[in-house]
């Protein structure tokens, strides 16, 4: 019983990651007052891309008689991940910002959009190398988990704290970077107030146009570093048909969940992350396997219907999230 | 300071239109000397506020140019604004409800990266002090009074130094006390060297706070004279264009029977707090009764109530009034409007946000007649016949404005908008007639048109229930005054008898007026 408990928790961390990911990248996207709903887009670029960049630096290296480096491998796969996450964002916020469209609107465009991006260039790919695109076995060890000497190898806590793969804790890194930053550096205070009342941020001097363009991009790349996940550790390099598959959803839902708050990310991330993979562990015989996939969705709908009975200032969403802010506006 | 310019702010020849067709201010020209009060007069929509908003940088002017201390300036933002010195109080405060006084004070300011909040905390209170403002920089916005977060807005551009001061209609949300207050503030500002332009179009105060009054009409400038050498006579034609008698009519009428009995009403607020407590009124046949008070002291709720839109968790309001001859008798509380207007009762609400609540932005005059009355018509089609003569009839009896029964009602202007809404809720013949702010953003002219329209509803023998914002107007036209304080009634006065001054006092206090004279 222990025992599946404990395995229960290590997979409800593995599978949480990406969604604390998304969900941090979105609460810094709607922290600025825009309501990115291209969350999904966003991974699926950074999912393809991460996996890609691997997978091209160790060909050309094989190609050019050497051995690749997993660590290289793993911080090309970061950074392009990154990158393309940014890409997509920027198109978003070149639309909402810039031109004001509707943040819907363009927030689904995104996610077709990124959609079809992630799985055309991973099917192609796929096609290039023979049937399937997969990494090789050194830059998988890298996303493999960790050993922390002595710390990992405590009884119980070392397997349950200690033993994950290297972006379990960046995200955890991020998640406590971005709660500082909102509570206690000026330029996040800065920012929640463009989010909240851009109206009354631009009066005191700040710049909408900026804060709202760095939150938006650099969120962006945080949902595409999530998106990476999904395709180096989830299903451990190999290119899969629709891989991210409703997690950027998840995560947009997880922002709600965790009252915009980086900090409670962590905790409800756990929480979505093991009624994800519930089905594996707790068995209820004859319950049909879709009844499990519903869970997250469900306790989405349940934690809307609580949030939104309890009426709290500071845990709601940014004032002005989904609205366009134009300084003439009359 | 020697002699360089004696003007602060010079705007010569400043233009700014929105659109093609809007022009908002045209070839304006505005001085202001340093350390002077200026204030700047004209009706709603005469572009005061937009002319401000040039110098704070919210908007950027198409022709014209700006000196200030002298020297040509280009405001393209709010930072180049207060870069020079500039600072404006915005009549909708813009301020961030979730952040205390002092992060808002802060907001956007240069400094360490790390916001240490003690320190900031102790700076804002020292500031508030100096000036004699009472503060506290660790409460948030959502938790303040109006006159709390007006104080914030002062002190932000105070905190940023600013040498030049504008504030655009501070009096609007203020008792006369609180109104006081402030001026004794800006005469303490201006003891300290800061010039400032204060934007109203209450006359009152123009004499009372400024050394110089420059007058905008239409978007274009007036003129500009020195207070001290004119009246409020001479300064309204100037701000209108023609003489108008100030005066605000209150026909004796003899007064009816008794249509609303209103006993212990008591609400709560969306925060479970009570918005009216005990409150218990009569409203009587060809009489206004004036409800004075605070916004938000609980108005509101007194009418959606009344007109069956709010629920209540106590108290009875009994209707008495007669239905074709019949008389009619009924507790209205808890009553749906419909089932309000099944019973027979004509009961007519001119709610505070017109376009909201009142009428349909989007529709044209002939449907928001029919809003009405469709319910009236047999079978599954509407008569659009009757609304839209009705309509027509409207627009020439109340001199509405409007290319025609077929415009959206929400292009029309805020005056011909209000005569829209009064027009159709007086055409149902209303035996109880609830107008809350009736001359909100209302100019001169309009808002008597307003007064005369609810004399006439009083002369028929309607109950009226007048809720205004203006004491002296509230004084002049009303019978009787309710005033509420944080939704209990602290009085009901006549206003023959009793001074703005004690209304004011009440406004604040639920004790009698002397008894908080006493306090005060």
């Amino acid at each position: 019983m222990l025992n599946t408990l404990n395995s229960l928790f290590i997979a409800a961390v593995l599978a949480g990651t990406p969604l604390l990911l998304g969900a941090l990248g979105e609460i810094l996207t709607e922290k600025s007052g825009n309501l990115n709903l291209g969350v999904e887009g966003m991974m699926f670029m950074g999912a393809i891309t991460g996996l890609a960049g691997s997978y091209y630096y160790e060909q050309s290296v094989i190609n050019g008689g050497g051995t690749p480096s997993g660590i290289v491998s793993a911080a090309i796969a970061l950074v392009v991940s990154f990158a393309a996450g940014t890409l997509g964002a920027l198109i978003y916020s070149f639309l909402t910002i810039t031109l004001r469209a509707n943040q819907n609107v363009t927030g689904l465009t995104l996610t077709i959009f990124g959609t079809g991006f992630g799985n055309f260039f991973g099917e192609y790919i796929g096609q290039q190398a023979g049937g399937y695109v997969a990494v090789s076995q050194v830059t998988k060890d890298v996303f493999g988990s960790v050993h922390i000497p002595v710390l990992s190898d405590l009884p119980v806590v070392g397997r349950l704290l200690f033993q994950y793969n290297w972006l379990v804790y960046f995200a955890i890194a991020v998640a406590v970077v971005m709660a500082w930053f909102f509570n206690r550096s000026r330029t996040g205070l800065n920012l929640r107030a463009v989010g909240e009342d851009p109206a009354a941020a631009d009066a005191a001097g700040i710049n909408i146009t900026l804060y709202k363009y760095a939150a938006t991009v650099i969120g962006g790349g945080i949902c595409g570093i999530g998106g990476m996940y999904m395709s180096m550790v989830t299903t451990s390099g190999v290119w899969v048909h629709d891989c991210v598959s409703g997690y950027g959803w998840l995560a947009v839902a997880l922002v709600i969940f965790a009252t915009w708050s980086p900090a409670r990310g962590v905790f409800v991330a756990l929480i979505f992350g093991g009624l994800t993979i519930m089905r594996m562990y707790v068995s209820i015989p004859g319950l049909p396997a879709q009844i499990y996939d519903m869970l997250p969705y469900v306790a989405t709908i349940l934690v809307l219907v609580i949030t939104s009975m309890r009426e709290s200032k500071e845990h709601a969403q940014p004032k002005s999230c989904g609205l366009n802010y134009f300084r003439e506006d009359r | 300071m020697s002699g360089t310019t004696q003007y602060a702010v010079r705007m010569v020849h400043v233009t700014k239109a929105f659109g093609k067709k809007v022009i908002a201010n045209k070839d304006v020209n505005l001085e202001l000397k340093k350390g002077e009060i200026l204030a700047l007069l004209g009706e709603n929509g005469s572009g005061k506020t937009t002319l401000m908003n040039m110098l704070s940088g919210i908007y950027y002017p198409d022709h014209g140019e700006i000196y200030v201390n002298g020297e040509e300036v280009s405001i393209r933002s709010p930072r180049d604004s207060f870069e020079l010195g500039i600072g404006m109080i915005h009549q909708h405060f813009k301020l961030v409800d979730v952040l205390t006084a002092a992060e808002n004070i802060v907001l956007g300011m240069k400094g360490k990266a790390v916001v240490n909040r003690r320190q900031i905390n102790k700076k804002v209170a020292a500031l508030a002090e100096r000036y004699g403002f009472e503060i506290d920089p660790a409460k948030k916005v959502y938790n303040m009074a109006v006159s709390e977060k007006q104080t914030v807005e002062i002190l932000k551009v105070l905190y940023r130094g600013a040498e030049i001061l504008i504030l655009d209609e501070p009096t609007a949300v203020l008792t006369p006390q609180e109104t006081e207050k402030l001026f004794s503030v800006l005469r303490n500002m201006k003891k300290d060297g800061k010039s400032i332009i204060i934007i109203t179009h209450k006359l009152n105060e123009v004499m009372a706070i400024s050394d110089r009054v420059a007058i905008l009409r239409k978007g274009e400038y007036v003129g500009v004279v020195d207070t001290s050498k004119t009246n409020q006579e001479q300064l309204t034609e100037m701000m209108v264009g023609r003489p108008v008698s100030l005066e605000v009519e209150r026909p004796a009428v003899k007064k009816g029977e008794k249509r609303l009995h209103v006993i212990d009403l008591t609400c709560l607020n969306g925060d479970g707090v009570k918005a009216l407590d005990n409150v218990s009124f009569d409203a009587f046949g060809g009489e206004i009764l004036g409800v004075a008070g605070i916004a938000g002291s609980g108005q509101k709720e007194l009418c959606e109530i009344i007109a069956g839109l709010y629920p209540a968790i106590g108290g009875a309001v009994l209707y008495s009034g007669e239905h074709n001859g019949v008389p009619v008798q009924e507790n209205l509380l808890g009553m749906k409007p419909d089932e309000i207007s099944k019973k027979g009762i004509s009961m007519a609400f001119v709610p505070e946000d017109r376009l909201g609540m009142g009428l349909v932005a989007g529709m044209d005059m002939t449907d928001n007649v029919m809003l009405r009355s469709y319910k009236s018509g047999k079978g599954p089609f509407v008569d659009r016949k009757a609304p839209k003569k009705l309509a027509e009839k409207m627009i020439d009896e109340l001199e509405i404005v409007t290319p025609g029964v077929d415009a959206p009602v929400g292009r029309l202007s805020g005056g011909n908008v209000q005569k829209v809404l009064l027009g159709r809720e007086i055409a149902c013949q209303p035996s109880v007639l609830i107008v809350a702010y009736p001359v909100r953003g209302l100019d001169i002219n309009s808002s008597y048109r307003i007064y005369d329209l609810l004399n006439e509803q009083k002369k028929k023998g309607v109950a009226v229930i007048f809720i205004g914002e203006d004491l002296d107007v509230l004084m002049q036209l009303s019978d009787r005054i309710m005033v509420l304080c944080g939704g209990r009634v602290s009085g009901i006065v006549d206003p023959r008898k009793v001074t703005k001054e004690d209304i004011g006092l009440m406004m604040i206090h639920v004790n009698d007026s002397r008894e908080g004279e006493a306090k005060a």
